[in-house]
């Protein structure tokens, strides 16, 4: 499984999620083509009611706690409640639940 | 002394203390680059430590506050965040504040 799809699936799995975006931004660095070294992360939830976002990252950061460690250089996190996400799309937040690659 | 101790020390006696790859006028990474830039943006002087310079800091500091990566900015001796939160709290309006409040705090106790 690529490094992506892991983080997809244990963000997916660890918390209780309405919109998820793992960005590969891994050609943005000097890193050879195909590297999966950077990533940023777009995460809605409204798990992350009433807690700082120091907290929301901690959560995260735990989850992904071996890749951080062992296999990418950069993760770059942007956590919102609905209410936040809302507010700073101004729109809809996309509600879809995120593929999990079932099909 | 032990490293944490040491780490203890340099949060708690700097009311802004930037933990960094490189330095603010020469960042060997992006996400520090940006870090230093917004605070540098508070017209505040901050202490700034490059962990690529101490080994001993940069393979222990993770644990000292429970965080994995860098940067890590301090604020009065708490942790704030890494880039992402900085930045946040910079485009709010809220990091400047938060900089002279703590700047202003530890000259009034000093």
């Amino acid at each position: 499984m690529s490094i992506q799809a892991d983080i997809e699936k244990k963000l997916a799995s660890g918390i209780n999620l309405l919109h998820m975006d793992v960005i590969n931004e891994s050609s943005n660095h000097n890193v050879p083509a195909g590297s999966e070294s950077h990533f940023k992360v777009v995460l809605v939830s409204n798990g992350f009611e009433g807690q700082g976002l120091v907290a929301r990252h901690r959560r995260i950061n735990k989850l992904l706690a071996d890749e951080l460690a062992n296999k990418i250089h950069a993760l770059a996190l942007h956590t919102y409640t609905e209410a936040e996400w809302r507010e700073r799309g101004g729109g809809a937040p996309p509600m879809s639940p995120p593929c999990l690659g079932g099909g | 002394m032990d490293v944490l101790e040491r780490i203890r020390q340099q949060v708690e006696e700097n009311s802004v203390v930037l933990y960094m790859k490189g330095t603010p006028s020469l960042p060997q990474c992006g996400f520090s680059s940006r870090t230093a830039e917004a605070l540098k943006a508070c017209e505040q002087e901050f202490t700034y430590i490059n962990v690529l310079a101490d080994t001993e800091i940069f393979e222990n500091l993770p644990r000292y506050a429970d965080w994995p990566t860098f940067p890590q900015l301090y604020i009065s001796g708490e942790l704030v965040g890494g880039c992402d939160i900085t930045l946040e709290l910079f485009q709010r309006g809220e990091l400047k504040k938060m900089v002279a409040d703590a700047v202003s705090k530890a000259s009034s106790t000093a």
